[in-house]
């Protein structure tokens, strides 16, 4: 039961990308990826990972979805607005023999070294996998420990490009100071 | 029942696959964001997979902090592509070729 659970999510993660990639209106390719992030988070759990599935649906969804949907917003061309037609943003394709190329090819690759693999102390028994009933406290304890000089570091990092970003978006002549 | 740990690796496998073909193929700027979102996304699949054997959790830390870099990195590169358009009126990438040699 579990395993076609775990199948469904899988098939709609995969399905909801190959639809971002062929979708040529930009706002449908931004939707799809949101039930890819939300496949994704429930893949997530499936691999015992709750409290980073909640986080991947409050960063991608909730803050990195929106952010690149603004940005198509914001960039918008002006002369798309005086014709009658609805206002839909597309984006082209170009080169798409190497695209489909170069990532067939990729997948090739990766899934022969995949099927190669042997992962011997994965399979051997030596590492069972986990069963536990949250990660929360775990991860709370390990952020504020043995973690905690890269936690800091990934507030200043955020910090950084909050102001970066907002330097660099700003409209402001900045020749003049 | 337990989920064989080679599901979730081909799984991210195919899902970077779509993220560089994305990469490749899109010409609007924010597609090629929203790619390398899914490349990121695919990449931290596997260390979340991995940590299932892992009683430290050091994939799931690691994961976190991917999630904090791509954050920053959307940010910023959002803020770029603003800056870009604002200045070629385009946000189609083989358009802005200014630098290039004429």
């Amino acid at each position: 039961m579990i395993a076609f659970v775990f199948l469904f999510f899988v098939v709609l993660t995969l399905a909801s990308a190959v639809f971002v990639l062929v979708s040529r209106n930009v706002l449908y390719s931004a939707f799809g990826l949101m039930v890819t992030f939300l496949g994704m988070s429930a893949l997530y759990v499936f691999a015992g990972a709750d409290f980073l599935a909640i986080t991947q649906i409050m960063v991608y969804v909730g803050g990195i979805l929106v952010l690149l949907v603004f940005g198509v917003m914001l960039t918008r061309k002006k002369e798309s607005k005086s014709t009658g037609l609805p206002s839909r943003i597309l984006t082209e394709h170009r080169r798409t023999f190497w695209g489909v190329l170069v990532a067939g090819a990729l997948f090739a690759v990766l899934s022969t070294v995949l099927s190669r693999a042997r992962f011997q102390r994965v399979e051997a028994g030596h590492y069972e996998p986990i069963a536990r009933k949250t990660t929360i406290h775990d991860l709370g304890t390990g952020l504020m420990t043995d973690y905690v000089f890269p936690f800091e570091l990934a507030g200043i990092l955020l910090l950084i490009a909050l102001i970066g970003a907002a330097y660099l978006a700003s409209t402001t002549n900045k020749t003049q100071g | 029942m337990i989920l064989p740990l080679s599901y979730f690796l081909l799984t991210a496998a195919l899902l970077f696959s779509i993220g560089l073909a994305m990469v490749i193929v899109k010409r609007n700027a924010i597609v090629v964001l929203m790619g390398v979102e899914l490349m990121l996304n695919a990449a931290n699949l596997n260390l979340v997979a991995f940590s299932r054997f892992d009683p430290s959790l050091t994939g799931q830390f690691f994961g976190l902090f991917v999630i904090i870099v791509a954050a920053a990195e959307v940010s910023v590169a959002l803020a770029i592509v603003l800056q870009v358009f604002r200045h070629f009126n385009t946000v189609q990438i083989d358009e802005v070729q200014s630098m290039q040699e004429k």
